[in-house]
């Protein structure tokens, strides 16, 4: 049973576009558990649920207009990050319904224009949901390249990634430049969720930058630990993901985000267990 | 020179002014209580100190070698960081300035933290602290942040009365023993009249800048403390 397990997965592996998506989804997972830590923390989950909508927006737009989609969607998902940071801090629409306003309106213009210009489901349901199909070397450079830069700035800017996220009136009492910062994260969480968008889907994307964390959090009590924690996490659920989209043949994206609900609940019961303990 | 002088500063809270021509000087190894009713301009005068706030007219100037950004800041309590994950470590070294620790800085931290009594907690998680313990770890990240001047914001709300009566003695160290200045913001004018020597009460109709001595037998003083006469 086991060597058979292992022969399938060694097939799996045989394919170029399994080595492609496993790729891109690995280093897709390890960024967005990162960023997720600090998003969660600062009470900005939506947003990345927000960019993810408009990433969808963008992605379809480009395919009807037969544009290149990374170059597209990355550039108007920035935008709508920087946006909806600037805005949900002084608007007179509240964040919250803001974000929920603009995604969807994206979803919308997103769904109109596929049906419009293709008019198969098959499109709107890889967009949306994922497929491990999508992925090009393009892709795999793409997200080589970010992760280096997320996991670069990581480093560099970590002890004030923490004083801005733990506290920000300190951080700014002390010459943080605690906007910068804000807006640092928000560039790596678009750039991180359109890279993402297509092995795990536009819906489900998301999932890998509040789930992490949150895991993470039912046990770890510290900064760094729950930063580790979360990347190891995020890192292992995708591929278990992969791997069990693989031979029972269910959707990528919405495995991984089961493999990252199951350890979210296996972690709730040990930190429990360790707190009456 | 003094550290910090504000010249006929004006601070306005959401387009209206509410520290109106505020002439103050914070010397070197002062310690002073900045009293007032609520909504008499206590914490926008603090961000207005921190940088966090322009005046809309007069200036705020520093000076003897400190720097805006160096000013060791304790925040006033809040539920913000009821869950957050961080170690009593992370936040005390949170306060050191830079993108990197280094030896030293490192040394500086485990310093500060025995000063303070909360060395043993060093790997505790923070959020699981008592409140006392937290604003201790709040003052030796404030103390990594500066090496002369300490604004505290209402220091003691929310804490029971002996904990309350151990923060006051922690301060009077630092102040004592460390050299530091201290600035006060406070409610507690009983507290303030018998810590500090000087006082600054701020009033929408007009403030009050003196020894505790000469703000008790002020016209504000008295109205403040209505009637009601302090023990020595």
């Amino acid at each position: 049973m086991n060597n058979e397990v292992f022969q399938l997965l060694g097939k799996m592996f045989s394919y170029h576009f399994m080595v492609r998506a496993a790729v891109v989804g690995l280093l897709v997972s390890l960024c967005a558990a990162l960023l997720g830590v600090s998003l969660v923390l600062k009470r900005y989950s939506m947003i990345g649920d927000g960019l993810s909508h408009v990433g969808f927006g963008a992605l379809a737009v480009a395919s009807a207009l037969g544009l290149a989609p990374m170059w597209v969607s990355i550039p108007v998902v920035m935008a709508a990050a920087v946006l909806l940071l600037r805005l949900s801090s002084h608007a007179k629409v509240k964040g919250d319904a803001l974000i929920a306003m603009i995604s969807a309106a994206s979803l919308a213009v997103g769904v109109i224009v596929l049906s419009l210009s293709s008019g198969t489901t098959g499109d709107v349901n890889n967009y949306l949901f994922g497929s491990v199909l999508a992925m090009t070397g393009e892709d795999v450079w793409l997200s080589v390249g970010l992760a280096a830069v997320v996991l670069v700035l990581f480093g560099i800017f970590y002890r004030k990634m923490f004083a801005v996220t733990f506290d920000e009136t300190f951080a700014r009492a002390t010459g943080e430049k605690v906007e910068g910062y804000h807006l640092l994260l928000a560039c790596l969480t678009a750039l991180t969720i359109v890279l993402g968008m297509r092995v795990m889907g536009a819906m489900l994307i998301s999932s890998l930058i509040i789930f992490p964390a949150l895991t993470a959090m039912r046990v770890c009590r510290s900064f760094r630990s729950v930063t580790i924690c979360a990347a190891v996490v995020s890192v292992v659920c995708f591929m278990l993901g992969l791997c069990a989209s693989y031979l029972l043949d269910t959707p990528t994206g919405a495995s991984v985000v089961v493999a990252n609900v199951v350890a979210f609940l296996a972690f709730s019961l040990a930190g429990r267990i360790r707190e009456k303990g | 020179m003094a550290l910090i002088t504000c010249e006929k500063a004006t601070f306005a809270y959401e387009g209206v002014p509410v520290v109106k021509e505020l002439d103050l000087k914070i010397e070197r190894g002062q310690y002073l209580c900045i009293v007032g009713e609520n909504g008499s301009g206590k914490s926008t005068l603090v961000k207005g100190l921190l940088g966090l706030l322009r005046p809309v007219s007069g200036k705020v100037l520093f000076g003897d070698g400190l720097r805006q950004n160096e000013i060791g800041y304790l925040p006033q309590r809040t539920d913000a960081q009821s869950d957050f994950p961080a170690s009593v470590w992370e936040v005390a070294s949170s306060g050191c300035h830079g993108l990197w620790m280094t030896a030293r800085k490192r040394e500086k931290v485990r310093e500060l933290l025995k000063l303070l009594g909360v060395a043993h907690l060093e790997k505790h998680s923070f959020a699981r602290l008592s409140g006392g313990q937290q604003q201790r770890v709040l003052l030796a990240r404030a103390l990594c942040a500066t090496s002369s001047l300490l604004l505290l914001d209402e220091p003691v709300a929310g804490l029971d009365p002996l904990v309350t009566r151990e923060m006051y003695d922690v301060i009077r160290m630092l102040h004592k023993e460390q050299g530091l200045t201290v600035v006060m913001i406070s409610h507690d004018v009983q507290a303030a009249m018998q810590e500090a020597d000087c006082i600054l009460h701020l009033s929408n109709g007009g403030s009050f800048y003196g020894t505790p001595f000469e703000y008790r037998h002020s016209e504000l003083g008295l109205r403040f403390f209505g009637g009601c006469c302090c023990h020595e």
